[in-house]
């Protein structure tokens, strides 16, 4: 309930302000994105099997946003910036995948 | 797979996923759900940014680096080609606007020679400063050669431009003969008293008719018996003109 609402906040909140994202952080917010996406999704997947930990749940989305962008970061240093944010976002990508299908089979049993 | 046996071995278990979803929607406040709902809010509104911010920004946002500086390179050489086209054709207008105005200048020049030309050849009226001479001769006895006389004194002292009478213009080729009653100038019968208008330096005019032994002097010597009065005036006209006359045997020497 609350977390659907302040998903829905944060929606909001971004529409109506409309901020121009600093450039130090443009390479980092789409990865950014997508892993707080996949501790979202592995968070739920916890709740279905009843072992969700809301300790764990900020620190799991904190360490995955910070980690996706030490590797950009990292890759940029590297000049293999955009290989690795490909690879960061095919993990990442698998890993939601994975944690939807359980929640699938917890909601529908199937 | 939701069998009887299954049901009876779930009921002592703890509740399934969906049912503690049920149960979570309808219980309002928990830790937890505060947690979740701030880290949702911060998901959301970021995802909403970034899906702005890549609707916003152009379409070179995305593409790799060699991408781009192809992009460039091909950017810059387009833009040189077009520099080369502006130097061009700023050349060509440069040329074309001298080329505009020596011919302008080239015009300017001809109009002013025309303009001399046509005084000097009778062709234009003048105006200018210069002297009115009245020559009266009761006697008769002024002839071609106190007139030619005259003439030429103005022609030595400047004269740009000479009328006779307001009738004949006198030009490089004006004869003047003896006829009864008179001179014939050109062609054109006239009788005295004689008035002259040249246009020049008016004093300098002037003076060369008046000197011992000169244009005045000799009509008015005692055989003749003229008289002539000499005026000198800022604005002398002279409207009479002559119809150029071509040239049939001279013609302009090439030497360019």
């Amino acid at each position: 309930m609350i977390a659907g609402l302040g998903l829905l906040v944060g929606i909001i909140l971004g529409l109506m302000l409309q901020p121009d994202v600093p450039l130090w952080l443009e390479p980092y917010l789409p990865i950014a994105v997508v892993a707080a996406l996949d501790a979202v999704f592995g968070a739920l997947r916890a709740f279905m099997d009843g072992i969700f930990d809301d300790k764990v749940f900020v620190v799991s989305f904190i360490s995955n946003v910070l980690i996706a962008g030490l590797i950009v970061f990292l890759g940029d240093k590297l000049g293999v910036g955009g290989q690795l944010s490909t690879g960061v976002i095919v993990v990442l990508g698998i890993r939601i995948f994975s944690n939807v299908a359980a929640i699938r089979r917890h909601i529908f049993h199937a | 797979m939701s069998s009887g046996a299954d049901m009876t071995d779930e009921n002592p278990s703890p509740p399934s996923g969906r049912e503690r979803l049920g149960e979570t929607l309808k219980k309002p406040l928990s830790r937890g759900q505060v947690t979740a709902g701030v880290l949702l809010a911060v998901l959301g509104f970021a995802a909403t940014v970034q899906v702005q911010e890549i609707g916003q920004s152009d379409v070179y946002s995305g593409q790799r680096q060699e991408d781009l500086i192809q992009l460039l390179n091909s950017l810059a050489a387009a833009s040189q080609r077009t520099e080369n086209e502006i130097a061009q054709l700023e050349q060509t207008r440069s040329s074309l606007r001298s080329d505009t105005d020596s011919r302008r200048a080239a015009l300017e020049e001809a109009h002013r020679q025309a303009d001399v030309l046509g005084i000097l050849a009778g062709t234009l009226p003048a105006v200018g400063t210069g002297i009115v001479v009245t020559v009266e001769d009761s006697s008769g006895a002024v002839g071609t050669d106190q007139l030619l006389n005259g003439l030429e004194e103005l022609r030595d002292a400047g004269a740009e431009a000479i009328e006779i009478n307001d009738t004949v213009r006198v030009i490089a080729q004006t004869s003047l003969t003896d006829g009864l009653n008179g001179v014939i100038v050109d062609g054109v019968r006239l009788s005295p008293p004689y008035t002259i208008k040249a246009i020049g330096d008016s004093h300098t005019l002037a003076q060369a008719l008046d000197f011992t032994g000169g244009f005045t002097d000799a009509i008015e010597l005692p055989g003749i018996g003229g008289k002539v009065l000499v005026k000198e005036l800022d604005n002398v006209e002279i409207a009479t003109t002559r119809a150029p006359a071509p040239a049939e045997y001279a013609e302009p020497l090439q030497n360019e």
